[in-house]
């Protein structure tokens, strides 16, 4: 398979160091863009030349632009782009802080549409591109315990929705990857088990990332959600899911 | 270097001819020379490579670059000058030589070198040193130029003549010294705008060599369609079209026209050319064009085979350009030129072993063109007293790698029997094959000149790259 240039928001753990991880050891070459630098500096001693690593914090959306100009070019083109960054602190029942789902706004949503639109911008002028957001099978409802974080989801998948939508003609690919729950930093606080592993997940979105739908990565949660989306509101509130 | 933004509107994904090279860039169009400048400031202040690109022809990745900004010369297409009685040409480079001909033709003068194709710049074609089926006797365009002015990526402009050194290195170094940008050019008188073309039907190698040598001396065009899929025996065979210049009476004979030289609607069968590819793909492929190599051959035999007739110079030149987008047929992988020159003591047996080497890998070129050359006196010459094999491969993802091997293994028996290659058609070069048919010698003159022209570097394209010679 030919080298590709890919750029993951998001890269320093969990889904996004695991995809960096993969598509660098497959021969691609690879932006990694995250905050931590300790993190990324690691990931990118792993593969010296496949791995760019791109210090950047995704709540300053205005640096976008310039640094995605400047990704693009050290990595000498673009032909995937993966948003994987997200937050999802860990919320009470009770509680309503308006810190924490600005937060996630801002990681989850905001960063993804800064980010996603350059690279829209630019793949819409070269009629090629693959854009991957890695959505969440928590945005298919509004659920008591994350509000915030099944919001910014639903709200990326209807983003993404319409990306495809637009830029599909353009012979560009939009993927959603719905990856069910997945054992990562993010995730450590839920206590839940049976839960995928990154590294799992990561080699089930290489597989279907250039698919240009909406994927889950179990089959079965197709079929689940299906369900868990028609079931009429009423009864949904009694669930307490 | 840390690069400012440009604008993305800018962007795009260009193709070599072939459409199996691509890389998006960011594309500027100057008008004027002032304009061009410009492109080279934007270049510093972006942190960004330069390539030149003219109307794109070159097969492989000789006019693109990733993330570079490519300077498309073709609006800088004026003819600043004609002179119909001396014939001299003067123009902005981004001229086509369609341009050159319509202009000059009527006045009855021809451009002494065409390529197959009407659609090259001359800034393209003098990048490159283009040349034609008369190529054994009237050379590469380079040597009909009179004067050329060019402008380095610091802005400097300089006219070089034949009397210079640099004269030689610019012109056929592949864009890599500086952007031409104006050209005057020596056409060649004509006394009618038709030819007469004698077709001659070929049985094998031994025939096709002994043909081109008793005929190189009196014809003024030479060329030969061989049949790549034929073995054995008839390994070789083809049809040579020789053809010369004709001696019209009248001031201005009809036929210097362009409604004389331009060719009808419909090609063949009644088919409109339009749909010309869309008829041609489905016969796209190994078995269906070893169908229609054979049934050319076989028609050479039976139809106007050592009968002369006339043909415009047009028709005869750029009959593919009447074709659109003939080049479609090879979608979805595009197709790869090429195109080896070999001296004439062995360029029988470097070919015949070209073909055994395809047909054993079954990777048959879909067309063979051999042409008759002599050597000129340019930095990056292909030009060599002897021969040259053009083939056009289909080229598929899925045989990607046994194709680029297929050229590696040809490129080895090239090099063994001092041959040489061409910028505007490759895709497959290595480093270590240019370093071998161009020397050490004229690669360091190319990188002192490069030095002197261009000491930023600035100036790349993604052949240039990928062999090494930046």
């Amino acid at each position: 398979m030919k080298s590709r240039k890919v750029i993951v928001v998001g890269a320093s753990s969990g889904m996004g160091r695991e995809l960096v991880r993969q598509l660098a050891a497959r021969g691609d070459r690879v932006a990694a863009v995250a905050r931590r630098e300790d993190k990324l500096a690691e990931l990118a001693a792993e593969h010296p030349q496949q791995i760019l690593p791109f210090p950047h914090d995704v709540t300053q959306p205005a640096s976008v632009p310039e640094l995605f100009a400047e990704i693009c070019r050290q990595l000498g083109g673009l032909d995937v782009i993966i948003y994987a960054a997200g937050v999802m602190p860990e919320v009470g029942a009770t509680e309503y802080s308006f810190e924490k789902d600005r937060a996630m706004i801002d990681v989850n949503l905001t960063g993804a549409v800064a980010w996603l639109n350059a690279a829209a911008d630019r793949f819409q002028n070269v009629g090629h591109g693959t854009i991957v957001g890695i959505g969440s099978v928590a945005g298919e409802r509004g659920r008591q315990g994350q509000p915030m974080y099944n919001t910014t989801k639903a709200a990326l998948k209807t983003y993404l929705e319409a990306l495809r939508n637009r830029l599909s003609k353009r012979g560009i690919r939009v993927t959603t990857i719905k990856p069910g729950p997945t054992a990562t930093e993010m995730t450590a606080h839920l206590k839940q088990t049976g839960m995928m592993g990154a590294e799992e997940a990561a080699e089930r979105i290489l597989r279907v990332m250039d698919s240009g739908k909406e994927k889950f990565l179990k089959p079965s949660h197709a079929v689940i959600f299906a369900i868990i989306r028609n079931i009429p509101s009423g009864v949904f509130r009694r669930l307490k899911l | 270097m840390k690069s400012t933004a440009l604008e993305t509107s800018r962007l795009r994904h260009l193709t070599g001819f072939g459409m199996v090279s691509g890389a998006d860039a960011f594309v500027f169009e100057p008008r004027t020379e002032a304009d061009l400048i410009r492109v080279f400031q934007v270049a510093r202040e972006s942190g960004r490579k330069v390539a030149l690109r003219g109307n794109g022809r070159s097969y492989g990745d000789a006019n693109i670059a990733e993330e570079a900004i490519v300077l498309d010369i073709r609006r800088m297409n004026r003819i600043l000058d004609w002179n119909p009685e001396t014939g001299v040409l003067h123009a902005e480079a981004g001229v086509t030589i369609e341009q050159l001909w319509r202009t000059s033709l009527g006045d009855g003068w021809w451009p002494p070198v065409v390529s197959g194709t009407m659609f090259p710049t001359l800034a393209g074609a003098l990048a490159m040193n283009i040349h034609g089926k008369n190529a054994f006797h009237s050379g590469t365009i380079g040597e009909h130029v009179l004067e050329i002015r060019a402008v380095l990526p610091n802005g400097t402009s300089l006219t070089l003549t034949p009397a210079d050194d640099a004269f030689y290195e610019l012109i056929s170094s592949a864009g890599l010294l500086a952007a031409i940008t104006e050209v005057k050019i020596q056409m060649r008188a004509v006394a009618s705008g038709d030819l007469r073309v004698l077709p001659l039907s070929i049985a094998n190698w031994d025939e096709q060599f002994a043909t081109f040598e008793s005929l190189a001396d009196e014809a003024d065009y030479l060329v030969s369609w061989i049949d790549a899929f034929a073995s054995g025996r008839s390994a070789g065979r083809g049809l040579i079209h020789a053809a010369w210049y004709q001696e019209e009476s009248g001031a201005r004979p009809h036929s210097l026209r362009e409604d004389h030289q331009d060719l009808p609607d419909t090609l063949i069968f009644g088919l409109p050319k339009s749909m010309m590819s869309n008829f041609l793909r489905p016969f796209n492929r190994r078995g269906g064009m070893r169908l229609i190599n054979a049934a050319k051959f076989r028609a050479s035999r039976l139809l106007g085979n050592g009968r002369p007739h006339p043909d415009g110079l047009v028709g005869f030149s750029f009959l593919l350009d009447y074709v659109p987008n003939w080049r479609n047929a090879y979608q979805p992988g595009g197709f790869i030129q090429y195109q080896s020159f070999v001296p004439k003591e062995h360029a029988r047996r470097v070919f015949a072993e070209q073909f055994r080497l395809a047909q054993e890998a079954k990777l048959e070129p879909f067309l063979a063109v051999m042409k008759r050359h002599r050597p000129d006196r340019f930095l990056f010459s292909h030009a060599v007293d002897g021969y040259s094999l053009a083939l056009d491969f289909k080229h598929t993802t899925k045989r990607h790698e046994d194709l680029w091997r297929l050229c590696h293994r040809m490129n080895d028996l090239v090099l063994a029997a001092g041959g040489r290659f061409y910028f505007a058609k490759d895709s497959t070069l290595r480093p270590s094959d240019v370093a071998q048919y161009l020397g050490e010698e004229t690669i360091a003159r190319f990188r002192a000149r490069k030095a002197e022209w261009d000491s930023e570097g600035m100036l790349t394209s993604g052949l240039a790259q990928r062999v090494g010679l930046i």
